[in-house]
């Protein structure tokens, strides 16, 4: 891996509600190409976190930069522009159009062709739809109603959504939440490889460790709301205060048989 | 100097039964999450109720008591509509239960007239505060004094119910969380039940105790939910301090804004509004809302375009259509130019509801808007009709691009209540300003040019109009904008992480929808040959609501086939009776309870269970979604 100025820099990103400090000072970066993940216990902050990166919420304090512009209080849709895809813990897609309207729609915006009173959206960039589909193995159910998807094709189809505008870094909380335990080792190594692929930085929240530590170049980890661990995946799994938060939760080797039931 | 503290006091003598109303309809959605349409209506029959007990009964008591057994009395009335209505409606998507509500509001104007005539009534004064009181040479009637203190002493008794009773306690946890409460294991409907009856008792006594000041008619129902809706809005919805603050607020806004502008005071209060809106979205004192249920139908089906045979088909319908002058007297083909007409006006608001997930109580008003465009160039300009016909609907535009800009910051019920009262707004402008809209007289002498006066001819313009209206819709909706705007209805929170900006494609889409109005108001004007402000009215607005949900509001011809359907029953039934409101009301409950998907998704579903009992249909996946939250 090249040594180039880093994709998202984080600095001092702070959040909280009333009395609870959600995030509290984290910083980290992340280069190109380079596979982040964040974990922590269940409320330690890591979608909070997410929101901030991503636009969704506005950070107390901190900075946050994308390939040195400031993205700190940007809207989601101006981040987005910018290459950031987003995938959601609980997954938010069309849920009255088929699978590859779904796509079509990111392309459309991607195209800048949003206000576009004539043209026809169904036909829009079709093969481009087909091929991203593709990349996540869902083209077979390109025609399908996105409402009738079982939860784990979904999560899939977001992946796509989120690859629609050539992102240069990809933010996924809790990717395989909900999915069957072969679908999310699966759906990561898909992910890994395009990722690599394609040289994208991604940062995602996992509670399967399995997944976790198969797939991150580096780990940080967040409790109630800071960082306190940071390192590649043998490092972090050698911390002793890692091991403390983890051994009380059963998560650390077990976490495979777990499902990642958090709010 | 005395003449304003009168004022003043006069604003805040008003406030009082703003508030019991807004209180009432403020509490009932903090725990049902349902906007009771029919608030308007509980209050009105209170009135009316108590106008008949208090002439019953004589004295001092048989006054208070007579108010007081009024208010109980609705309440009851309350609890059985919620037994036997809203218990069937709690789970439906929001806009059924706005239109459930607003079909009884329907039903109740025409039973008041058949009970007690269509007539004002002037109830008794109210023993104790017959006289007035001296203030500096001017009078504030003592009654007005009373309502002032009765104000404060019923936000007091609210705060103590809620926050020293068991029963207030489980209130304000519903109002927090639902769940937490069926989890506890309270019996929650006996809570929806008696939360309902408390706010419908509000209501009536508010009502009831309008009558000492102002005369009983059967329209106070829209003018006081209009005021209330005001009010929620700027108070916040489920907060009984913002709806007295902000009753006190509109209601001095009325008094001063009558010295301000005498002839359109209701400005005032929109300006205000419209600067709570843009500073603090959900009121003074309310809390975001999650929005929720954002899609308007109850299934999820994707839209597609029509096939070749289909389109072939329409436009077999077009030709036939086409060929009534033919065959049809000059009496069918009026009608047939009113179908015509009321097609474009049903597609626009399709295109803003279906599409778009926005449901507007108050589309009415782009279409009348269109009509009094057509008239002002028609008869002050001297404008050709062709010009009239092409300019006149741009007054429609322009209403949308200012009423819409502000309605679109909202959704769910919120847009609902502000559309409403900008319509409501637009109308009486159109009635106080008589000098340039003549007012109740409206506009008339509108007519058509010699090419377009025979019936056939303006006929033939009228289905050509609403064809090229239809299908540039219909294109707009399987247009990348469309597709933009559908977005934005299944869900917020994607669309935006996809960088679409939901907001402005909401604004283009509701301009589009009030010029396409505008378009249909402008015709109208000249099949009538005048413009009133019945044009831009209420109950226009759930005429167009109407036609959309019997099409079938989860469809893409719903628009059309619902119009032609309504229109054609519409003009039979009132040629058959004078109870068409109680028709018409009773015709929208049944449709929100036992027929929600209207003709065109009935006719979907049937031609979905053909095709799946042919071949054995490859069983789809897991989990079914239920309406995106
Ligand atoms: N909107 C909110 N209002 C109040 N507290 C919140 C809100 N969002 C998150 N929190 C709190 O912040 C903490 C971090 O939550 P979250 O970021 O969702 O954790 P994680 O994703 O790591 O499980 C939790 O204690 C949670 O209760
Ligand atoms: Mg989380």
């Amino acid at each position: 891996m090249s040594v180039a100025s880093p994709l998202l820099e984080v600095e001092g990103l702070t959040k909280s509600y009333g009395g609870i400090h959600a995030v509290r000072g984290v910083s980290f970066s992340l280069r190109s190409g380079e596979i982040l993940a964040l974990i922590g216990p269940n409320g330690a902050g890591k979608s909070t976190c997410f929101d901030m990166l991503n636009g969704q919420n506005r950070p107390d304090a901190g900075h946050v930069r994308l390939l040195g512009e400031e993205t700190t209080g940007k809207k989601p849709r101006e981040i987005w522009r910018l290459g950031v895809g987003r995938t959601f813990q609980i997954t938010a897609t069309f849920a009255t159009m088929t699978v590859r309207e779904n796509v079509q729609v990111a392309l459309i915006s991607h195209g800048k062709q949003l206000f576009n009173l004539w043209g026809s959206a169904p036909r829009f960039d079709r093969g481009e739809a087909v091929r991203l589909l593709e990349l996540v193995g869902m083209a077979g159910y390109a025609d399908r109603p996105c409402g009738e998807l079982a939860y784990g094709d979904l999560k899939r189809l977001e992946l796509a959504v989120a690859l629609a505008n050539e992102p240069k870094l990809l933010l996924m909380d809790e990717p395989t939440a909900g999915m069957a335990p072969r679908e999310r080792v699966e759906l990561m190594r898909l992910t890994a490889q395009i990722a690599k692929e394609k040289s994208i930085g991604v940062l995602f929240t996992e509670h399967d460790m399995d997944v976790v530590f198969e797939h991150a170049d580096r780990i940080i980890v967040l409790n109630r709301g800071t960082l306190i661990a940071e390192g590649s995946p043998a490092e972090v799994r050698g911390n002793p205060q890692v091991q403390a938060i983890y051994l009380g939760e059963g998560l650390l080797y077990e976490g495979g048989h777990r499902e990642g039931a958090s709010a | 100097m005395a003449f304003y503290v009168v004022q003043f006091l006069t604003g805040l003598a008003s406030a009082a039964s703003l508030f019991l109303v807004a209180s009432g309809l403020s509490i009932i959605f903090g725990v049902t999450r349902i906007v009771n349409f029919a608030h308007g209506a509980f209050y009105m029959i209170g009135a009316y109720i108590a106008f008949t007990l208090t002439e019953r009964f004589s004295g001092a008591f048989g006054f208070w008591g007579g108010v007081v057994l009024a208010a109980l009395a609705v309440a009851l009335i309350g609890v059985l509509v919620e037994m036997v209505l809203l218990r069937r409606i709690y789970h439906a998507p929001e806009l059924f239960q706005l239109l459930g509500t607003f079909g009884l509001t329907l039903m109740v104007e025409d039973l008041v007239v058949l009970i007690w005539g269509p007539d004002d009534l002037v109830g008794r004064r109210a023993p104790g505060f017959k006289g007035a009181v001296d203030f500096f040479g001017q009078n504030i009637p003592s009654y007005d004094l009373f309502l002032i203190v009765l104000g404060p002493v019923v936000l007091g008794i609210l705060w103590l119910l809620f926050q020293r009773t068991r029963w207030g306690v489980l209130v304000r946890a519903a109002t927090q969380d639902r769940d937490m409460v069926a989890a506890l294991g309270v019996n929650q409907k006996w809570l929806f039940t008696s939360v309902f009856a408390v706010g419908v008792f509000l209501a009536a006594l508010g009502g009831a105790l309008q009558i000492p000041r102002d005369a009983v008619h059967h329209a106070m129902d829209l003018r006081i939910i209009v005021e209330v809706f005001v009010v929620v809005v700027i108070g916040g919805l489920g907060s009984i301090v913002g709806a007295f603050v902000a009753a006190v607020l509109v209601s001095e806004l009325n008094a001063f804004g009558i010295l301000i502008f005498p002839k359109i005071s209701i400005i005032l209060v929109f300006l205000v509004m419209a600067v709570v809106l843009i500073v603090r979205p959900w009121g003074l004192f309310g809390k975001p809302e999650a929005a929720a249920r954002k899609t308007p139908g109850l299934s999820v089906n994707p839209w597609r375009p029509l096939t070749s045979n289909e389109r072939l088909a329409a436009l077999a319908a077009l030709v036939v259509a086409a060929m009534l002058p033919l065959v049809a007297g000059n009496y069918a083909l009026t009608v047939g130019s009113e179908i015509a007409i009321f097609v474009i006006f049903a597609v626009s608001l399709h295109f803003l509801m279906s599409v778009g997930g926005l449901a507007s109580f108050g589309h009415a008003a782009y279409f009348g808007l269109g009509a009094y465009g057509v008239a002002f160039l028609a008869k002050m300009a001297g404008l050709p009709m062709i010009v009239c016909l092409l300019l006149g609907p741009l007054l429609g535009c322009m209403g949308a691009a200012v009423f819409g800009f502000f309605a679109v910051q909202l959704s769910g019920v919120y847009f609902a209540m502000l559309t409403l009262a900008f319509a409501q707004i637009v109308w009486s402008i159109a009635f106080q300003w008589v000098s340039v809209t003549g007012g109740d007289n409206g506009i008339l002498g509108v007519w058509p040019e010699k090419w377009a006066a025979s019936p056939s001819h303006f006929y033939w313009l009228a289905l050509g109009v609403a064809a090229l209206v239809t299908i540039a819709l219909r294109v707009m909706v399987f247009s990348p904008f469309g597709y933009a705007l559908r977005a934005t209805r299944d869900s917020v929170l994607r669309s935006e992480a996809v960088g679409i900006d939901a907001k402005r494609i909401q604004w283009t889409a509701f301009v589009i929808a009030g010029t396409t109005a505008g378009i249909g108001g402008a015709l109208f004007a000249y099949l009538k040959g005048s413009v009133f402000p019945d044009n831009l009215g209420i109950s226009l607005s759930v005429d167009a609501l109407v036609m959309v949900l019997l099409g079938g509001v989860e469809t893409v011809s719903g628009g059309v086939i619902g119009a032609i359907v309504y229109k054609a029953l519409n003009i039979w039934l009132v040629s058959q009776t004078d109870l068409s409101k109680l028709v018409l009301g009773g015709f929208i409950v049944l449709i929100v309870v036992v027929f929600p998907k209207g003709i065109v998704g009935m006719l979907e579903i049937l031609a979905q269970r053909r095709r799946k009992s042919s071949p054995p249909g490859s069983s789809l996946l897991a989990k079914p979604i239920e309406s995106a939250e």
